[in-house]
């Protein structure tokens, strides 16, 4: 046996299903992957400082009444770092965004909304939702708190919202509920139903976490990276780019 | 001897992506795909196309894709094909894609079809009493033809939207539900106006396992990629019960123009995340 065969065969050994060449090559794509990544990184800070310091004349003027209804979403490990999310909202204040939604799927959020609010409400700039028709202050921003329970779980209790009608009607035959009578049904027992124009998600993956499906239907959602590297400028920028979007709604 | 050279050239590339597709399998694989064709109309603009040739053409790119995924071990793909919305558009856009999707369906059956090849199950998802009578009983016959098949599923989501699924689902739970109530306490309920709260609790109210269990899509597991091409960034009302850990990608390409290099790039993102999504899904 020739040195050349010994050392494929050892080299085999390493890798009984003699994958080795398929593994490296794997590993280099991922490699280039991330180091694309990087780089993209490098490039959206760089932009984020000149949006900040506006010196990119299109990102001086946003459109902000386009956006009627904001979602964030957060990752809840990333949702525990509270300062970070009190300084979103702070931003998020200062762009002119007059309602907002925050979601955690676990309700990491929902579990500092006093400490959130409490901290935000001496700034006299927000006002919290509440379960009624909230009184909405023209000087101030309403913001909600929601988790998953708030989704599928809510489905569940609207169908027995209707279950129980269902019952209470004497009607024999089988009733057609609509989408409408679904919606009425979650707004009767108590859920919000304005549906968010741009979701923005905070975490490691474009992905909406389980936020209320009967509310997102035709919500843009833009992927915004971790919270803790969130900067002022992307954020400006993910609303600018939703102001240029058209929705034809399916037709 | 063009056509000997064009047979080589074409065996070549489908052993580079066999190769390619080798050193994706490293990593984790997607089981589920779901894409939204979006663009179709705007690629016929695009290339001074006749009305209606963006989507033939995107039918081709849709059996491309479909190839690709199952060589990739996709097990499941699933396709927005018609929305409930999209019957808003004007009645003879609305024809032309149903006699469109008549001649597709039909052209399954056909034994050089991709689903034979692939020994593809093909379910047809949503509201089918909304289609015209022809497509919806030939959607009724390629489920029935393709019933024993086991290798790869396609699911074709038409007359579909999550909100119109969701609300069915609800519906069938109720209905269920009613029917266990037996009809003496109903007459009662009904005498007296109201629920009371002990009568309430002595029967069973719907749980989210009931409402799952009625969902269209519960034939398949969670979509793990959903990629909407033309760059729009929403969900236009599909697969939103289903997509809670999805990773949702937006390739600018419209959808006759989306390619492997696409489809790749969408998988080594997902293999980028997979340990984060499988955590978030593990967590109930």
């Amino acid at each position: 046996m020739g040195l050349g065969d010994k050392m494929q065969k050892a080299f085999c050994s390493m890798c009984p299903n003699g994958s080795c060449g398929a593994r490296l090559c794997w590993h280099i794509m991922h490699l280039i992957l991330s180091m694309w990544f990087y780089i993209l990184g490098l490039v959206f800070m760089f932009e984020s400082f000149l949006i900040s310091n506006g010196l990119l004349k299109r990102y001086r003027t946003l459109n902000i009444s386009k956006v009627q209804y904001l979602a964030i979403v957060i990752d809840s490990e990333e949702a525990l770092q509270t300062l970070k999310v009190l300084n979103l909202l702070r931003w998020l204040a200062a762009i002119g965004l007059k309602s907002v939604c925050l979601y955690d799927k676990e309700g990491v959020l929902k579990r500092s909304k006093q400490a959130i609010t409490e901290r935000l409400k001496s700034e006299k700039r927000f006002k919290e939702i509440s379960t009624s028709d909230p009184l909405h202050d023209e000087k101030g921003m309403i913001l909600e708190f929601i988790s998953s329970s708030d989704g599928k779980e809510a489905v569940a209790r609207a169908a027995n919202f209707l279950l129980e009608k269902r019952y209470s009607s004497e009607i024999k035959e089988k009733p057609n509920f609509t989408e409408s009578d679904m919606a009425d049904a979650l707004r009767a027992i108590g859920y919000q139903s304005s549906d968010p124009d741009l979701m923005l998600v905070y975490g490691p993956s474009r992905c909406h976490l389980g936020f209320p499906a009967w509310r997102i239907r035709y919500t843009e959602i833009m992927h915004m990276g971790s919270l803790k590297y969130m900067k002022f400028g992307f954020l400006v920028k993910a609303i600018y780019n939703f102001t240029m979007v058209h929705q034809n709604y399916g037709t | 001897m063009e056509n000997k050279i064009e047979s080589y050239g074409s065996s070549l590339v489908s052993h580079m992506r066999r190769l390619l597709f080798r050193v994706l399998s490293v990593g984790p694989i997607p089981n589920h795909i779901a894409f939204i064709l979006d663009g179709n109309r705007r690629y016929a603009k695009k290339r001074n196309l006749g009305e209606g040739m963006g989507h033939r053409v995107g039918f081709l790119t849709l059996t491309s894709l479909m190839k690709y995924c199952y060589e990739l071990g996709v097990k499941y793909v699933t396709v927005y094909a018609f929305s409930i919305d999209n019957f808003k558009r004007r009645p003879e856009e609305v024809q032309d894609l149903m006699d469109l999707m008549l001649e597709k369906i039909e052209g399954l059956l056909k034994e050089e079809s991709i689903v034979n090849q692939f020994g593809v199950r093909v379910y047809f998802i949503g509201n089918l009493r909304l289609l015209n009578a022809p497509v919806r009983e030939a959607a009724e016959k390629v489920m029935k033809a393709t019933a024993n098949n086991n290798k790869s599923i396609l699911l074709i989501c038409v007359a579909y939207t999550s909100t119109d699924e969701i609300t069915h689902a609800a519906q069938e739970a109720i209905e269920e539900k009613r029917g266990e109530i037996p009809e003496s306490s109903e007459a009662s309920m009904a005498q007296n106006g109201e629920i009371s709260q002990e009568k309430h609790e002595g029967h069973r109210t719907i749980k989210l396992a009931d409402i799952e269990r009625h969902i269209y899509m519960g034939v398949a597991p969670d979509p793990d990629i959903l990629v909407r091409t033309s760059g729009e960034t929403r969900l236009s009302n599909f697969l939103l019960w289903q997509s809670s850990t999805c990773l949702l990608y937006s390739p600018k390409a419209l959808w006759p123009e989306i390619g492997l290099r696409h489809l790749v790039w969408a998988v080594l993102n997902f293999q980028r995340v997979h340990p984060y999504l499988e955590k978030r899904r593990k967590q109930v």
